[in-house]
């Protein structure tokens, strides 16, 4: 990538970013941050992070956008404007040079640390024993698998804790519906959310099949299933499910399980999140498939919100 | 030039800033929510930026980073529900609140 390339992305970048937080109308401000996630998802591009750019625009920009955009029309149909309050124009001044000055303290830690792919070696070199060619897959369900590991339980406990937020009538009901109440709208969406769902389930088997050696994975995956599970919600071809249902609790757990149960048959190999040699792809690729459908459902729920009393209209 | 080399991991330093500065003069929780966001985008900037070498970027930083997006996410999730659980029971006429918050504890 070219110089010229790389400075207006970054002004773009900054300016996007400034635009999220400083416009007046909160739904302006929503759309800004999804316009610099994906601004974000080309400079990772541009930094030959593919894996990480696929993360940043389905997770960063999408997900995020929209769980951020229901938020905000769920907020006003309880009343609340979401106008911010006028700040003192000295203490606005104050914050502006306190975080000018910690930004400039953060930019001269960054400028004293010189770029370097230390770690891509060592981790290239390591590679064949695993079966599989994309390092960041190997990084993520191999060498740092512990993260991995207790991300997906982190994953699970933050769908847990948005499910304790219900009131105590609502439990276990399904969450707030996200269907269309006009006619005209329903029809089409309907059509869009059953052709879309199928492919999307395709896409993520894809993902996770193709990440063993070229970018994507199970996060990826997961995300992609989530968005065409969220399109069906919208089209009324899916119904959320009821917090008690057992299908989907087994859903939520199965990556998580599946990781822990290879994790634990490990130890008796020699060590916790140990692969037996031979085995290791098949493995790694097994934990992916189960991790992806978990992630895939536990977003599109996170997405969805508590439980909601049945007369309540979300 | 350490400028050109730093260009991503420089742009995340005032990603930080501007996202601070966000936080602390937003005066709505989502508002709020979201310049966290864009102070953890900053910080993964940073992180990737740092790890970029002469031809290809470290893949260990670029996994941490894919973990953080998921675990931002995450957090992002739980706040919204949070703001609107908050918002819910102060707008809710009295009676209807009390009658929530009491039928967690039956």
């Amino acid at each position: 990538m070219t110089l010229a390339f790389d400075l207006i992305l970054c002004l773009m970048i900054i300016g996007t970013a400034a635009s999220a937080l400083l416009m007046r109308n909160a739904l302006a401000a929503i759309v800004f941050f999804i316009v610099f996630g994906n601004l974000l998802g080309l400079a990772w591009l541009a930094m030959d992070a593919v894996n990480v750019a696929m993360a940043e625009i389905a997770i960063g920009a999408g997900v995020t956008g929209v769980l951020l955009i229901l938020a905000r029309q769920r907020l006003m149909a309880l009343g609340d404007d979401l106008v911010c309050d006028e700040m003192p124009g000295w203490l606005r001044a104050g914050a502006l040079v306190a975080c000018a000055g910690f930004a400039a303290l953060v930019g001269a830690a960054v400028l004293s640390v010189a770029p370097s792919d230390d770690l891509g070696g060592p981790i290239a070199a390591l590679m064949p024993s695993l079966g599989i060619e994309n390092p960041v897959t190997g990084v993520l369900l191999a060498f740092r698998a512990y993260d991995t590991l207790l991300e997906t339980f982190v994953l699970l406990g933050a769908l847990v804790a948005v499910w304790s937020l219900a009131p105590g009538t609502a439990w276990p009901h399904p969450p707030a519906t996200l269907a269309l109440t006009e006619r005209e709208g329903h029809g089409v969406a309907a059509a869009f959310g059953r052709l879309l769902l199928p492919l999307a389930l395709v896409m993520a088997a894809y993902l996770v099949w193709t990440g063993s050696d070229l970018p994507g994975g199970a996060f990826q995956a997961g995300t992609v299933l989530a968005g065409g599970l969220i399109i069906a919600v919208i089209g009324g071809a899916v119904l959320w499910p009821r917090g008690d249902n057992r299908l989907l609790r087994v859903a939520l757990v199965l990556g998580p399980a599946v990781f822990l149960t290879i994790g634990l048959a490990g130890i008796a190999l020699g060590r916790f999140l140990f692969y037996p040699p031979g085995f290791e792809k098949a493995l790694i690729v097994a934990i992916e498939y189960s991790l992806a459908l978990s992630i895939g459902v536990t977003l599109a729920l996170q997405l969805a919100g508590p439980p909601v009393t049945p007369d309540h209209k979300g | 030039m350490a400028i050109v080399e730093h260009l991503y991991p420089l742009t995340g330093a005032v990603l930080v800033g501007l996202g601070l500065y966000g936080f602390l003069t937003l005066r709505h929780p989502l508002r709020q929510l979201l310049a966290v966001n864009v102070v953890g985008a900053g910080i993964f900037l940073i992180l990737g930026g740092l790890g970029r070498g002469a031809d290809s970027t470290d893949p260990f930083p670029q996994a941490l980073v894919i973990t953080g997006i998921v675990v931002a996410v995450a957090l992002t999730a739980f706040g919204a529900a949070l703001i609107l659980r908050v918002a819910e029971d102060e707008r809710a006429p009295d009676g209807t609140a009390a009658d929530d918050t009491n039928g967690n504890h039956p």
